[in-house]
């Protein structure tokens, strides 16, 4: 077994010596391929061929894709290296699109102007802050609710865990929702939220007429989005597979097959834990401001329910937790089907069979990836691009389960059959000697039977 | 102790990661002592909106009680959060709806109502029993042996399911659903003294028969067996699967029943109670210990009787933040007594 382990692990160990160099550039080439693909080869190409791809894959898609996969690397951190169910995830997201409101945005009930690096005309009311710059303090901010909702859930494991981080979910929504009558103050306006918030601006490149200076949710907007969006992901995937790497994700591993054992290693598990929530709480932060700022522009409380915590954590463990491939595929594979995957199939079995699928699928998306989820568990529990650890690990059964199923039963009658065996050895080792004793003194017995034994 | 007796399972874990014991305890008891204050400071303040506050706590608290027995009997069995049990629950409101309101012209409600109300009790607590036991044979049979992320996944994606059939136009839609349902006779302090008789009057009797059940029976005696030990129980010739569908039937029925009250007094259906009560059910089952079965009850008065207070005291945050307010319960709960009012703290074992 421990061998296994080992080969297990040097294989995957030359893989990733590999890796290091090689994804980076694969990573690159696919994120300049898309986007060249929208901005240049797809407008150049016939109609029959433009359409279909078109359909099937809006450039808004795309985006929307590149920033779940952010959430979704987010939450691999917690759940997939660090093994601590979150189900409140959506917390980070709604504090990330709150701040990128707070400090990105046309005022609400704040009577000071204030800019700074922003895109947007200088005239405008309100706070304006450079994207690249909330994305941090969005980061910085959840990674701090990250530390506070971790702090009490610390001495929790498994499903107590998962129903506290859901609770503190719930709790941050309602503040949000409560948000415009706190004390008399309005914080985040209610209901209603925060909107428009300000797009990312291209700087240099929009000054020199490369790009369009802010990047809206127009058609050339969107496109360039891509390369903003795909940075922002492989940034994400670089400290993702970075992190994993040194001590501090090999202590997350170590939490995540068995606290015990990790801190009778001398694994700091309060500290471990703390970071776990923290760096994935940073992650979600960044999602939650690109999100905001460059696929919906407005936040309000409505947009942050437990179903998209769900939905994220589908996307890691659909993907195969712990690896950061799978849980990118795993996100754009969902937050494909849930944007425009599952409309796109509807018309596709409406053009066939003249059903009218087109908008009744979507509207069972909740129901479909429900089944998806509970399909996933019956039967592929390890995920589509699982890691190998918790491939072994996942189909293991515990002991006590395999002996109950009978699996010991076997070991137990190869060991009797054993005993039989050896039975019928020593019952004719027996004969043998009582045979070759049956001359000498009965007072030598047991000892010289006994190396007569050894010898035979 | 008259609640050993009731104990099915329970085996809240107790934590390493400790605060000083000391420190714990006193702060502890200034959190209760806080509690206390507060439910002094409401009845000072205002004695008669106190006194309905409480009453509305009961009338919820029972219903919490009843959904909490659910999940607290599934946890003490096979220790899974069945997640989708309070979408269970909703379920059985909109079925409850549906049958009393659609199909059998409930309005204006009279002492004949009492037919319709016992006939929706049996079909909701059979649909309710039905769709557990299917989600244990289809689901949670088979990852009985997989690691806890698995089933807890699949409750997860059990409630997503149901939350998504009950969404549709053709079920109750993605808003909330008003139906014609009027109460009359006296009141106290605007709280219908008919809604809480119904309500005492169904979740009592129920709560004795499953005190019943648990204590006396050979299937209540199986029951304790298998949540001591399911291998052992197995070799003392217990039919374990068999047992543990009927708990989950049990639960089902309850929150079956559960649902036929909560539409009754709330008068509306929406896709999303089942994740709102679920979770105070939850919370209310952790409150009394997971796994004690008195102990869910009282956790659910409990729960009932603060939240009401909250939202209708004198001194209350009001109910935008009944939620808040109940979570922070839980995540106190979780820090100061993770074995809960009646639990016994276990260590884990190597």
């Amino acid at each position: 077994m421990a061998a296994a382990t080992q080969a297990a692990q040097g294989s995957s160990g030359a893989r990733h010596s590999l890796g290091r160099y090689g994804w980076p550039i694969g990573y690159v080439v696919v994120i300049l391929f898309l986007f060249f693909l929208y901005f240049s080869i797809l407008p150049a190409l016939v109609k029959p061929v433009q359409a279909p791809v078109l359909a099937w894959l809006p450039v808004a898609t795309i985006n929307e894709c590149l920033m779940w996969a952010i959430m979704a690397l987010g939450l691999n951190v917690v759940v997939g290296y660090a093994g601590l169910l979150d189900l409140g995830y959506v917390a980070f997201w709604a504090l990330g699109g709150y701040t990128a409101g707070w400090l990105m945005a046309f005022p609400f009930n704040w009577e000071w102007d204030f800019h700074l690096l922003s895109p947007v005309k200088s005239t405008l009311p309100g706070t304006h802050i450079n994207f690249w710059l909330v994305a941090i303090v969005a980061g910085v901010l959840c990674a701090i609710l990250g530390l506070i909702i971790g702090a009490p859930t610390l001495r929790l494991r498994g499903d107590y865990l998962a129903l506290v981080t859901l609770g503190f979910g719930e709790v941050i929504t309602q503040f949000f929702r409560n948000s415009n009558d706190i004390g008399d103050a309005n914080l985040a306006n209610g209901d209603q939220g925060i909107s428009p918030i300000d797009p990312i601006g291209t700087g240099p490149l929009g000054a020199a007429g490369i790009a369009p200076p802010l990047l809206t949710n127009s058609a050339a907007g969107n496109v360039w989005k891509i390369l903003v969006l795909g940075l922002l992901v492989g940034i994400c995937i670089f400290v993702s597979l970075r992190i994993r790497e040194g001590r501090l994700g090999r202590a997350w591993l170590a939490l995540r097959e068995d606290e015990l054992a990790a801190s009778m290693m001398g694994v700091p598990l309060v500290r471990v834990k703390l970071l776990a929530y923290a760096v994935g709480a940073f992650f979600g932060g960044i999602g939650g401001v690109a999100n905001a700022s460059a696929i919906t522009t407005a936040v309000s409380p409505s947009g942050f329910d437990f179903g998209k915590s769900v939905l994220v954590l589908l996307m890691v463990v659909l993907g195969g937790m712990g690896n950061v491939w799978g849980v990118t595929i795993g996100a754009f594979l969902l937050s494909w089907l849930n944007s425009n995957g599952l409309k796109q199939i509807g018309v596709q079995i409406d053009a066939l069979a003249g059903t009218n699928l087109e908008a009744t699928l979507p509207r069972y998306n909740y129901v479909i990836l429900g089944l998806l989820l509970v399909l996933m568990m019956l039967f592929r529990r390890e995920g589509l691009l699982p890691e190998s650890r918790t491939r072994a690990l996942m189909k293991m059964p515990s002991r006590t389960e395999a002996e109950s199923l009978g699996a010991d039963s076997l070991e137990a009658e190869a060991e009797s059959e054993a005993v039989e065996h050896a039975d019928a050895q020593g019952d004719a080792r027996i004969a043998a000697s009582a045979a070759a004793m049956a001359g000498s003194a009965p007072a030598a017995g047991p000892s010289s039977t006994a190396r007569r034994e050894d010898e035979s | 102790m008259a609640t050993a007796s009731l104990v099915v399972g329970g085996t809240q874990r107790k934590a390493r990661v400790r605060l000083g014991p000391l420190v714990e305890r006193v702060l502890g008891y200034a959190v209760l002592a806080l509690v206390l204050v507060w439910l002094v400071a409401n009845v000072v303040a205002d004695p008669d909106r106190f006194l309905g506050s409480l009453l509305v706590g009961l009338q919820n608290g029972l219903l919490y009680a009843l959904v909490a027995l659910g999940y607290t009997m599934v946890y003490g069995i096979v220790e899974l959060i069945n997640f989708a049990h309070g979408d269970l629950f909703m379920l059985t409101t909109i079925i409850a709806a549906g049958l009393m309101v659609g199909l059998l012209g409930v309005g204006q409600l009279s002492a004949l109502t009492i037919l319709p109300l016992l006939l929706a009790l049996v079909v909701c607590m059979a649909s309710g029993a039905f769709i557990n036991m299917a989600a244990e044979r289809l689901a949670y049979r088979k990852l009985r042996s997989a690691p806890k992320l698995a089933p807890l996944m699949t409750a997860v994606g059990l409630s997503f399911i149901f939350r998504g059939i009950a969404q549709q136009e053709y079920v109750n839609g993605s808003a909330q659903k008003n139906w014609p349902i009027v109460w009359g006779g006296p009141q106290v302090e605007g709280v219908f003294v008919y809604k809480l008789v119904m309500v005492l009057a169904v979740t009592l009797p129920l709560l004795l028969l499953m005190t019943w059940i648990v204590s006396r029976t050979k299937m209540g005696k199986a029951m304790r067996a298998v949540a001591q030990d399911q291998d052992g129980a197995r070799l003392m010739g217990v039919n374990v699967n068999g047992t543990i569908a009927f708990v989950f039937g049990l639960g089902g029925a309850l929150a079956g029943a559960a649902g036929v009250l909560y539409f009754l007094c709330q008068t509306q259906t929406y896709y999303d109670t089942g994740t709102q009560l679920g979770l105070i059910a939850f919370t209310s089952a952790v409150l009394g210990g997971i796994g004690n079965l008195s102990g869910a009850v009282i956790g659910g008065l409990s729960i009932g009787i603060v939240q009401a207070i909250n939202e209708g005291g004198a001194y209350g945050l009001g109910s935008n933040w009944s939620q808040s307010v109940v979570f922070a319960i839980l995540i106190i709960l979780m820090v100061f007594k993770p074995e809960g009012i009646f639990g016994r703290p276990t260590t884990e074992k190597v």
